[in-house]
């Protein structure tokens, strides 16, 4: 089974590609759906093609399906309309999938619900990713408010980060959101921060 | 009680009567948390609503018509009882290919039949078949195209390559050289244009003057199961259009739709639109189309079944679907003024007293029977100056040029 994957991040195809590979699948393309991307996959003649929900080259995709004479059978948006289960799953996962008709379902659904794993699986990483980057900057914006505070009142810095964490206890807030207030009033008065 | 709604849109300027619905508490006045859902395909946002994630869709309306007939992958009945605008379309090309059009632009706009035969002549300067992106298969905007396009005697499947893409990436495959020009849904248009790559050619609002363009679409089952809910969305709809509609907030919702998560492009491009002030070649000063998209007035939201019709007589037109009684039928039921009837019935706004019509009838404004208020139609004709009468298909469809 020939399994062609469109997908603009290669981290989510790598992580997309070494599942499917792992059980056993061992015929993938991954194609970036830049330029000329359908005539590629008209090439490739897929069984299954695997996409990012999201993508915005869905539409381009479908109306190559539709036309396309290159391949020869027709594919449908998943393979069996009847699994609304499945389909609700892929759909919350952001996967869309397109299979020849034909093919039959058992061999298509462990494909599908391994896609499923891994793109939810992904979007955890990223999830994660992007967690710590708002961390970062968290911890950005209280230094900076923090040296504002030493600046400005001659404190040391434990003395600044206490006088940040009761604040934001008085007012019920997270000592971030209490940190960003401070910088803009200290900016809008001519402070300039540092 | 407070009603959770999810409706999916794309980023274009005329998402602007769900946008306002939602952020002037148009929604929220009738009990209805509205969550509005961004998707970045048409095929996705079909699938969103095909598959129950969310209740309802800003929809191209021949996709509601495609997708209830099973032209587009998984067929589901849907149901539009109110359509989100009109107009709002506009073809452009690249300044090489437009230098062999009537070069001032105003003349160039006015005239769509003249710039038509000048587009079919430019093609044999071109020396290869022109590339024109379209945002689907089954949108208004490729229905136009086709419509122009034959008029002059170029026949859209050979004569030049339609390619499908959706309207945010037009502005860089055109900057990559992969097509020679768009049409499609503001403000994409008018990007192109402002970066220098891309010249107006043609606006929907002059190849059909009141051109169907977006509707409301919902799974007609769940539109049947909860009349209540639909009711007082469309209530909030149409207080958000009138809201839309009145210039003096032109600039506050071009403000609105500028957000990142609406339509995410510069304010003033989005104005443009929203005011029919065109700006057709960079640096140029705007061409006036006061009726470029129209949200509420001479009951624009009104879905007439004649306009379902018609867009079925393209589907036929172009071999997309087969014609016959029961397939007809089908498609004009996507449209539904009954319930636009029922939700709106104890409003102030304007009822035509019809459901169907002969469209591209209207010359001038005409002021037609209206169960309340007063209701004046706009000019609403082809350019070509064909009617297309809803009870007469075949008639219609054989006064094209044979096999076309």
């Amino acid at each position: 089974m020939r399994i062609v994957i469109i997908d603009d991040s290669g981290l989510r195809a790598t992580v997309l590609e070494e599942g499917l590979r792992e059980a056993g699948y061992d015929d993938i393309h991954i194609v970036p759906p830049r330029g000329a991307f359908v005539a590629r996959l008209e090439r490739m003649a897929p069984d299954v093609v695997l996409m990012d929900l999201g993508s915005p080259s869905r539409d381009t995709l479908e109306e190559m399906l539709t036309v396309s004479r290159a391949l020869a059978r027709p594919i449908a948006m998943f393979v069996d309309q009847s699994d609304e289960a499945m389909i609700g799953a892929a759909i919350d996962a952001g996967v869309s999938a397109y299979v020849v008709d034909g093919l039959r379902k058992e061999r298509v659904k462990p494909v599908l619900e391994l896609a499923v794993r891994r793109f939810n699986a992904f979007a955890k990483i990223q999830g994660e990713l992007d967690e710590a980057r708002t961390a970062l900057s968290d911890r950005k914006i209280v230094d900076r408010a923090k040296s504002i505070l030493m600046n400005q009142r001659s404190l040391s810095e434990q003395d600044a980060y206490a006088l940040l964490r009761s604040a934001a206890m008085n007012q019920g807030k997270k000592i971030v959101e209490v940190s960003q207030a401070l910088i803009t009033a200290s900016d809008l008065l001519g402070g300039g921060g540092l | 009680m407070t009603t959770d709604l999810k409706i999916a849109f794309l980023p274009l300027t005329d998402a602007a009567v769900l946008v306002a619905a939602r952020e002037r508490g148009f929604a929220e006045e009738e009990g209805i948390a509205l969550e509005l859902v961004r998707s970045t395909s048409w095929a996705t946002l079909r699938d969103r609503l095909v598959y129950g994630q969310v209740h309802a869709a800003q929809m191209l309306a021949p996709l509601a018509v495609a997708v209830t007939l099973g032209l587009s992958q998984q067929p589901a009945a849907l149901a539009a009882p109110y359509k989100l605008n009109v107009n709002g379309n506009m073809l452009v090309m690249t300044s090489d290919f437009a230098a062999a059009l009537e070069p001032d632009v105003a003349r160039r706009i006015a005239d769509p039949l003249g710039t038509a035969h000048d587009f079919a002549a430019a093609i044999g300067l071109w020396r290869r078949k022109p590339v024109i992106g379209v945002v689907h298969r089954f949108s208004s905007h490729s229905l136009m195209l086709r419509y122009w396009l034959a008029s002059a005697g170029v026949d859209p499947d050979k004569d030049v390559v339609l390619r499908v893409l959706p309207p945010s990436l037009t502005v860089e495959a055109m900057r990559a050289g992969e097509i020679d020009g768009f049409i499609a849904g503001e403000p994409w248009g008018s990007a192109a244009v402002e970066a220098g790559l891309a010249e107006t050619v043609a606006i929907g609002e002059r190849i059909w003057r009141r051109g169907v363009e977006k509707v409301l679409a919902f799974r007609e089952p769940w539109l049947e199961e909860n009349p209540d809910i639909v009711d007082r969305l469309l209530r909030a709809l149409a207080r958000a259009a009138a809201w839309c509609d009145d210039g003096g907030n032109h600039a506050m919702l071009a403000k609105l739709l500028a957000q990142p998560r609406y339509v995410d492009q510069p304010a003033d491009l989005i104005a443009r639109a929203l005011s029919g002030q065109m700006v057709a070649r960079a640096g140029e000063a705007a061409v006036a189309n006061p009726d470029f998209m129209l949200f509420s007035r001479e009951a624009t939201p009104f879905p007439w079944r004649s306009q379902a019709l018609w867009i079925y007589s393209q589907l036929v037109r172009w071999n997309m679907v087969e014609h016959d009684a029961a397939t007809a039928a089908k498609a004009g039921a996507v449209f539904r003024p009954d319930v636009y009837r029922r939700a709106l019935a104890n409003s102030d706004v304007a009822m035509p007293g019809a459901s169907m019509k002969l469209e591209g009838a209207v010359d001038l404004p005409l002021a037609v029977g209206s169960r309340r208020g007063e209701l004046t139609l706009g000019p609403d004709r082809f350019f070509d100056g064909r009617v297309f009468d809803p009870e007469r298909i075949e008639d219609y469809l054989a006064g094209f040029v044979p096999g076309r």
